[in-house]
């Protein structure tokens, strides 16, 4: 994971699920650019014609809920989002998203604290969530010391291929 | 450190070399791994990254073939085509349409989740299995890839909710009552990574198809996995389909909770989840005119037996409102095949519902029932998001299956004693 991240923000609110995401009418794709067309569509039509490389989601508590479609973080990815902060993940979507790679940050105290447009700078290993724009500074969860391993070795399917030749 | 177990504390003990204490994460060995024909997709790419030559022990594994099956369009069939080779290839479990169920209904009636076991499926709903007291859960296509080449995936042992039932349930309250009021108490994220313990009184007297319908919706309040604790009609089941020897696993009377929840059921009335989430749950009788354009009765939730005997004692000699279509969709072959010889099925298309083919159909807005812009569905399943069965402005009422038989009569919201009355007899010892 980037140890510094900064972008522009697209705010939702509270439990976005992952039929929002990406909407299961889509999910004979399976290709992260395909995904990235139809996603948010739902509740936000601009955001895949306006999603920037390096743009940051934020979202309330509970994102992610809902399914287990790898697709949604795979989405996200392909739209170019950097990372996704909220106030707390839903279980499958924070596993999902370590495993495919795309940075989450645990950041309660920034709901309320961020609004659309807004720059934000993530210090992942500092723990700390910047909104340059209005200069408000929030403190993140850090990961547990098992996962940071996992991230830091590759990801979990690196982490697998060692384990299956005995390494691990 | 803690030697008394709860019943997901006992079952990852039994299942790893590590501490499996709540909070602690630990590589835990799996009994069964699966995907559908949405999730195997990726899961057999990340395999293929892994480098794994062959499945830890193919009989464990297992791809269903259910969300758009009988394949709904070209690219729906390109994905169940390349699932059907690749599980042949790696000698893995695969059954076709016509042979197959709902995966969260069909595997359980195979014996392929069994009490004690630990169980990963790429679905979230996979928290089906823990009515069998199995620990059984869902994760990722990458998850379920790394499970499949090495037979154990990591896991956070999660903290338990315990929720004790007492009291004498209304023959009115279904499962689904029991879990969408137990989620209007605690919120969609009120178990949010942590695992809900059921028991009680209410409990041992509740049959097995309900209970499988309260742990499908465990992951709709945030859970991990929804555990029932094993009794007589649990093994009963497991004894008559089991292939393989298992082990049912108990928690110990010290265990510790992160909370306990009491709930006297006797008070209990017909509840229905208004858009759009699961925890907007109000009594079904206090709705209002909230007219109803499709109702669906089947999925993982709610296309069982039972499930589809209530439904056919509501509509036994009426019909379906002139300005409605009902969809009925038993969740595998086993439940139609039964429904058919109990005449189950010709009481649905004699009120003039539709029946089709095992799948999960219109629940996620697949296939057989989308919605168009401005409708309205009044549905057994599990989930009543922005968008879940069709249009982004359309919307999902979920209940239960005597509220759903009872809707599609009236035409809207309500509780099925307006259209029956209230002697239970209506319902004919169901």
């Amino acid at each position: 994971m980037e140890k510094m991240i900064t972008g522009r923000v697209w705010v939702y609110g509270d439990n976005v699920d992952t039929d929002v995401i990406i909407p299961a009418r889509h999910l004979t794709l399976v290709e992260p650019k395909d995904l990235a067309r139809h996603c948010m569509e739902d509740i936000d039509k601009s955001f895949a014609a306006g999603v920037e490389p390096g743009d940051i989601v934020a979202g309330g508590a509970n994102f992610g809920c809902g399914s287990s479609r790898e697709h949604a973080p795979l989405a996200l990815l392909g739209s170019g989002v950097s990372a996704v902060v909220a106030a707390n993940f839903a279980r499958i979507f924070f596993r999902n998203a370590v495993n495919v790679g795309l940075p989450i940050v645990e950041c309660p105290g920034l709901t309320g604290h961020v609004k659309k447009g807004d720059v934000l700078a993530i210090d992942v290993d500092a723990g700390t969530v910047n909104n340059r724009t209005t200069g408000e500074s929030f403190s993140s969860e850090p990961f547990p010391p098992f996962l940071k391993d996992l991230i830091n070795s590759g990801g979990l399917v690196e982490y697998a291929k060692r384990r299956l030749r005995g390494e691990a | 450190m803690a030697t008394e177990h709860t019943l997901a504390e006992a079952i990852i003990a039994g299942h790893t070399g590590d501490r499996a204490g709540a909070g602690s994460i630990c590589r835990a060995r799996v009994d069964f791994a699966f995907a559908n024909d949405i999730t195997a997709p990726p899961a057999i790419k990340e395999f293929g990254r892994i480098g794994a030559e062959k499945m830890f022990d193919p009989g464990r594994t297992a791809i269903v073939a259910d969300h758009f099956t009988p394949n709904k369009d070209i690219a729906s069939a390109n994905n169940a085509k390349q699932c059907r080779a690749f599980a042949k290839k790696m000698d893995m479990r695969f059954w076709e349409t016509g042979r197959c169920g709902v995966e969260h209904a069909f595997l359980p009636e195979q014996g392929l989740v069994l009490p004690g076991d630990l169980v990963v499926g790429a679905d979230s709903h996979t928290c089906t299995g823990g009515a069998l007291g199995a620990f059984a859960t869902g994760m990722g296509s990458t998850d379920l890839a790394v499970a499949w080449a090495l037979g154990e995936v990591w896991l956070r042992v999660p903290e338990t909710i315990r929720v004790d039932y007492s009291g004498s349930r209304s023959p009115w309250v279904t499962g689904k009552d029991l879990i969408l009021d137990l989620i209007g108490r605690i919120g969609v994220d009120g178990a949010r990574y942590m695992a809900l313990e059921i028991a009680g009184g209410a409990i041992d007297a509740l049959p097995l198809d309900d209970r499988l319908t309260m742990a499908n919706m465990a992951i709709e309040a945030g859970g991990k996995a929804g555990l029932f604790i094993p009794d007589g009609t649990t093994l009963a089941y497991a004894a008559a389909r089991a292939e393989r020897p298992f082990k049912p696993a108990y928690p110990d009377a010290g265990a510790r909770y992160a909370r306990r929840i009491e709930i006297d059921v006797t008070a209990l009335e017909p509840v229905v989840a208004l858009p759009h989430l699961p925890d907007r749950v109000k009594k079904a009788g206090e709705c209002g005119e909230l007219r109803i354009d499709q109702a669906f009765i089947g999925s993982c939730t709610n296309g069982r037996l039972r499930d589809l005997a209530l439904a056919a004692a509501v509509l036994k000699g009426r019909t379906v409102h002139p300005d409605l279509r009902l969809i009925v969709i038993p969740a595998s072959y086993e439940v139609y095949n039964e429904s058919m010889k109990r005449g189950y099925i010709q009481t649905f298309l004699d009120a003039g519902a539709v029946v089709t083919t095992p799948s999960c159909g219109p629940c996620l807005g697949g296939h057989l029932g989308i919605l168009a812009s401005g409708e309205r569905c009044l549905s057994t399943s599990n989930r009543n998001f922005v968008g879940r069965m069709g249009a982004a402005d359309s919307e999902v009422v979920l209940a239960g299956p005597l509220v759903a038989a009872a809707g599609a009569v009236l035409g809207r919201v309500a509780d099925p004693r307006e259209l029956l009355g209230d002697d239970p007899a209506a319902l004919g010892g169901i």
